[in-house]
């Protein structure tokens, strides 16, 4: 990798490099051609196609109906900035709120982090659906001031859909990892420097862990994208309802497969967009951080 | 340096305050913990509270029936096993044990015992697990939630085969895609693609591919095999649709647990490398010695959190075999969420998840215990 | 101010008062996604709240496969609207419950509904459908005539006998990947609905419905076990497709040429009609005690926790009237829950390319065990029909089907039923 002669052998072990990288890429890419290259096909011949090489191929019938199709079925511009809108709400303070805990976990000596942590890693396990009825009655006691005034319940609303998913233990475990890896002179020195530890969160942790935050972010928003189950059983009405929910308005009697097709095509834009970005950040930061490692 | 850290140290253990730096430290930790656990605690523990109570109740999701509190008896009915071992029939004039055409013993039926059989009170309801033969005898595990049994021991399979591979392959892929070359980051995003589309979509996708007439896998296989290949029933056949199930997950997962390895990686100074090549170390060297002691924790987080997502197996399940053939494919998050949801049933659904949990924590402590710093 | 101006505004007040007296019901419905149910349903809410002027309905629509939990969710926290809509076998559940109230129709109005479209609880009518769904045998005449297989009639359906020797002349034939395609991609509500009339004419049954307390002897019984033998040779011998079968055949399947006769419901009829020109719709084979379809579909009913029962009670009376249900009838292919109705559509009138389910809902529909436990018990035969399917011992299956069954109606104290 010096940086050095190019020979042949150089060379030879370049194009070894991308050729193992476009086998794997093939193998992970296939989904995303099937059903992209589905989405502009009619239902019968979609099906048809599903069972050879045709199905990555736009050949046969070739047209965008199902995505018009597909407006005409699902407000999906509603549908995707609901989505978009409480997922960046919860996104931004969660990765302020679950990083602060995980700097407090891995760096700051407290008595019970260690049996907290461990508890809280095991509620990852806990399944949604066990806890969904009553986190429901909950949230349904709950008081709220907004713009109607004072109010209990949270029912229909975007808050419910934010509030409850803005700390996760997921976010913090990760945090955590990351920050005990983090060299400890960092610390050290700022303490002598007579830094105060929130002033080391902020100042030496965040500006130095892009990767980690970038990683948090687009797990957090995977998850957060990809509700289903709580907003339908909090969100009565239709224009407070996510992406997610949207997929059930194909699956009819007849499921029209290539409309849901281009409906997921639609509904994946985002996220790519999204972690394409995180993808830029990611490597300013660590030019950063390279810096000051 | 180290010395002057050493002094310091020292200086900082000695200044007189109204609380001493390390009740300063612990506050502030508490502090910074706070806003996260208060919210994890509303949400998340205390419903999960409730869910531990249910189990101790006979709560149903759709009732005008009052609860009541039924001890633990949700949770024995999970967990009843016997053992139970049968003679075969003997015949009526040679008092020889009898044979059927096919020269295998003949036992009384196992029914007779275990549905409402007067004699045998201990017996009633529970259903054949496991049998074998020792002798003339043959021997049944009967437990009284087969389906539980199943689900239990699938998923514990399932977590020994994914975690350590879907790890050690995400670590790869990582690798491979931290190399500086041009157009990389095309690469990461093709990897990462499969995590990007949601897992119900992905395993809708995969019905197709698992086909057992016309799917892409077996249409694949008979390309590269020139058609010798025979078609296989993927999910329908018990014995290849756990397999399926699990080279699908790890399909799907993998790229996850590589952007977790690779931002492990980025945190690495580069400055280490740098030093280990001025001192010629080869790649293999560098990854032993720098690579792998600085992603210590990141493995550790990665392990368990692999393990716990595993333990979760469920949305692949419900889209693709839910449960079957023949419970090859059930697991413990499943059948909570069919019971609790699905069958109404909060109480059973809860006591599962709270074994679940139990299962978990102590699998947690445990990987922690054997990864723990040594100071 | 004039006299007259006063008089205008107090003429004004007094419109706007009565425009905004009308009070708000809110109804839910399945149907999100479906834009010709939705502009039906939308249809019959604008001509009932322009009739009247004391009630206007406000529709929220849901998808299908989520609206249960919606409706469940919404019943725990207190927010059922006034008019939900049900599935014809789980209503029970939910009248049992507390979530509905008896309808409050006027007397008579329902008498020449199909039995299958309304729904009774403990003697009273929770529910009314405008519609009912019928399942059918569909085939070609030629695939029939080519091989010498009798054509069935309602007077005369297969028998047992018949049904089977007709799937082996099928197979023989090695013209098809499979002669019967049952839908057995389609999990959840189909496995009950489409196939435990077969259990019900082979004898048998989910639930021992003169008690309603135990499924003993109903689901395991000899009967029930002759079911289960008949139904694993049929996937054993490769007569259909099991429990992997892959949406996509079963939707394109019949129409490919794949399968000989797809048992499959009216909803799925036209597509099959505009496959092919000699499409047949035939009875359900009679295995012993009938042939036997399911009944029930979705159907109107008001929650209990309405505050204006009389008012949803209203528009379901106004809903049920012949031209909506013939509207409904031929905007998604349903049968009109009314003779009268059907006379009116496209398809089930006389000589219509569908007027055979008529008879087929009229004459051998079988509602599913109306009870709470049917949410439970549809879930255990689900399960119980897909191990047979896949080798489990027959009898060793149905047991453990019936424990469960019991076990849960023991848990809910008999769901309201006594002995």
């Amino acid at each position: 990798m010096t940086k050095g002669v190019k020979g042949r052998n150089y060379q030879l072990s370049i194009i070894g490099r991308y050729l193992v990288l476009i086998v794997i890429g093939l193998i992970f890419v296939f989904p995303l051609l099937f059903m992209v290259m589905s989405s502009l096909k009619p239902n019968m011949q979609l099906l048809r196609d599903s069972g050879s090489l045709r199905a990555f191929l736009p050949v046969g019938d070739i047209s965008f109906n199902n995505y018009i199709d597909a407006f005409k079925r699902v407000p999906i511009a509603r549908f995707m900035f609901n989505s978009v809108f409480v997922t960046i709400i919860t996104l931004v303070f969660g990765l302020f709120i679950n990083s602060l805990a995980g700097f407090a976990f891995a760096v700051l000596r407290w008595p019970g982090k260690n049996i907290i942590l461990a508890l809280l890693v095991a509620t990852l396990i806990i399944p949604f659906e066990t806890i969904a009825i009553p986190l429901l009655l909950i949230v349904n006691e709950l008081p709220w001031i907004g713009a109607q005034g004072f109010k209990i319940g949270w029912l229909d609303t975007y808050h419910v859909q934010i509030i409850p998913f803005i700390a996760d233990a997921f976010g913090i475990f990760l945090f955590t990892q990351f920050f005990k890896d983090l060299p400890k002179e960092l610390v050290e020195a700022s303490r002598i420097d007579g830094a105060s530890w929130f002033q080391i969160y902020t100042r030496v942790f965040v500006p130095i862990s892009g990767p980690v935050f970038a990683t948090a972010a687009i797990l957090k928003f995977l998850g957060m994208y990809n509700q289903f189950l709580w907003p339908l059983m909090t969100s009565q009405s239709e224009s407070y309802r996510p992406v997610m929910v949207g997929v059930q308005y194909f699956f009819q009697l007849n499921v029209a497969w290539g409309e849901i097709m281009a409906y997921l095509s639609m509904i994946t834009i985002p996220v790519l967009v999204f972690y394409l970005w995180l993808q830029r950040a990611f490597i300013e930061s660590i030019a950063a951080s390279g810096v000051k490692g | 340096m180290s010395d002057s850290r050493l002094e310091a140290r020292v200086k900082t253990s000695q200044s007189p305050h109204l609380f001493s730096h390390k009740q300063k430290e612990a506050l502030t930790g508490w502090f910074m913990a706070a806003p996260a656990l208060i919210l994890l605690l509303t949400f998340l523990i205390i419903p999960f509270i409730f869910a531990f109570y249910f189990s101790f109740t006979n709560q149903r999701l759709v009732s005008p029936n009052p609860t009541e509190f039924v001890g633990l008896s949700n949770f024995t009915r999970l967990l009843t096993v016997r053992t139970f071992t049968l003679e075969p029939l003997l015949d009526e004039t040679t008092k020889q044990a009898q044979r059927d055409e096919a020269g295998n013993l003949v036992y009384p039926s196992l029914r007779d015992y275990t549905r409402n059989n007067p004699d045998y009170p201990q017996l009633n309801g529970l259903r054949e697990w496991r049998s074998w033969q020792s002798g003339n005898k043959r021997t049944y595990l009967l437990a009284s939630d087969v389906v539980f049994m199943k689900a239990l021991v699938n998923i514990l399979l399932f977590v020994l085969i994914v975690a350590p591979v879907q790890a050690g392959l995400a670590l790869l892929l990582a690798l491979l895609i931290n190399q500086p070359l041009r157009g990389i980051n095309i690469f990461r995003t093709i990897y990462f693609m499969p995590v990007v589309i949601s897992m119900v979509v992905i395993a809708m996708l995969w019905r197709f591919i698992y086909d057992g007439n016309n799917g892409l896998l077996n249409t694949l296989l008979g390309y590269l095999s020139f058609g010798n290949f025979k078609p296989v029933d993927w999910l329908g056949n018990a014995k290849t649709a756990m397999p399926a199930v699990i080279i699908m997950s790890i399909w799907q997962a993998v790229g996850f647990h590589m952007v977790i390895w690779l931002s492990g990686l980025q945190t690495i100074p580069s400055v280490l490398y740098e030093a280990a090549s001025t001192e010629g170390a080869n790649n293999l060297q560098k990854f032993r010695f720098v690579t792998w002691p600085g992603l210590r924790n990141t493995a550790i987080f990665i392990l368990i959190i692999i393990t716990m997502q595993a333990f979760g197996l469920y949305t692949q399940i419900e889209v693709m075999t839910r449960g079957g053939p023949l419970d090859s494919t059930q697991t413990l998050v499943f059948q909570a969420v069919q019971r609790g949801f699905e069958k109404q049933d909060i109480s059973g659904g809860s006591a599962i998840s709270v074994l679940l949990f139990l299962i978990v924590l102590s699998v947690s402590l445990i990987q922690r215990y054997l990864t723990r710093e040594r100071r | 101010m004039t006299y007259k101006k006063l008089l205008a505004l107090i003429a004004t007040l007094f419109i706007f008062a009565t425009a905004s007296a009308q009070t708000p019901l809110s109804m839910w419905y399945h149907g999100a996604g479906n834009e010709v149910e939705k502009n039906i349903l939308n249809g019959i809410i604008t001509d009932f709240n322009a009739s009247q002027s004391d009630w206007k309905i406000e529709l929220q629509e849901f998808p299908q496969g989520a609206y249960n939990e919606a409706v469940v969710a919404a019943a725990l926290s207190g927010s059922l609207p006034d008019i939900i809509d049900t599935d014809g076998p789980v209503m029970p559940n939910w009248a049992w419950s507390g979530y509905m109230q008896p309808l409050n129709l006027a007397e008579g109005s329902l008498d020449n509904f199909l039995p299958g479209a309304i729904g009774n609880w403990e003697g009273q009518v929770y529910s009314v459908g405008l519609w009912d769904a019928a399942v059918a045998m569909v085939t070609r005449r030629s695939t029939l005539e080519d091989n010498g297989i009798r054509i069935p009639s309602l007077e005369q359906p297969w028998t047992a006998d018949e049904f089977n020797a007709a799937l082996e002349t099928l197979k023989a034939t090695g013209k098809y990947d499979y002669p019967l395609d049952l839908g057995m991609a389609w999990t959840g509500e189909w496995y009950p609905y489409a196939f435990s009339p077969f259990l019900q004419s082979f004898g048998g049954d989910l639930i021992d419905r003169s008690t309603f307390l135990s499924a003993e002897g109903a689901l395991n019984g000899p009967e029930a076990v002759a079911f289960g033998n008949w139904w694993q040779s049929l996937f054993a011998n490769d007569m259909a497709p099991g429990t992997s079968q892959d949406g996509a055949d079963r939707d394109t399947g019949f129409a490919d040429g794949k399968y000989a006769i797809s048992w499959n419901g009216n909803w799925a009829a036209l597509g099959a009609l505009s496959a092919f020109d000699d499409v047949l719709f035939l009875p359900a084979p009679d295995f012993g005690n009938g042939p036997k379809i399911g009944a029930a579909s979705w159907q109107f009913g008001v929650s209990a926790s309405s505050k204006n029962p009389e008012g949803a009670n209203a528009f379901i009376q106004f809903a049920i009237q012949d031209k909506y249900l013939a509207a409904f009838s031929n905007g998604i292919g349903l049968i009109p829950a009314t003779a009268s109705a059907a006379a009116m559509t496209d398809n089930y009138a006389d000589g219509g390319a569908m007027a055979v389910f008529f008879e087929l809902s009229k004459q051998q529909a079988l509602i599913r065990p109306p009870t709470p436990g049917y949410v439970v018990m549809a879930l255990v035969f689900e399960k119980a029909l897909a191990d047979i399917a896949n080798g489990a011992d027959v009898q060793d299956t149905l047991d453990a089907a019936v424990d469960e069954i019991n076990a849960d109606i023991e848990k809910n104290k008999g769901y309201g039923f006594s002995n």
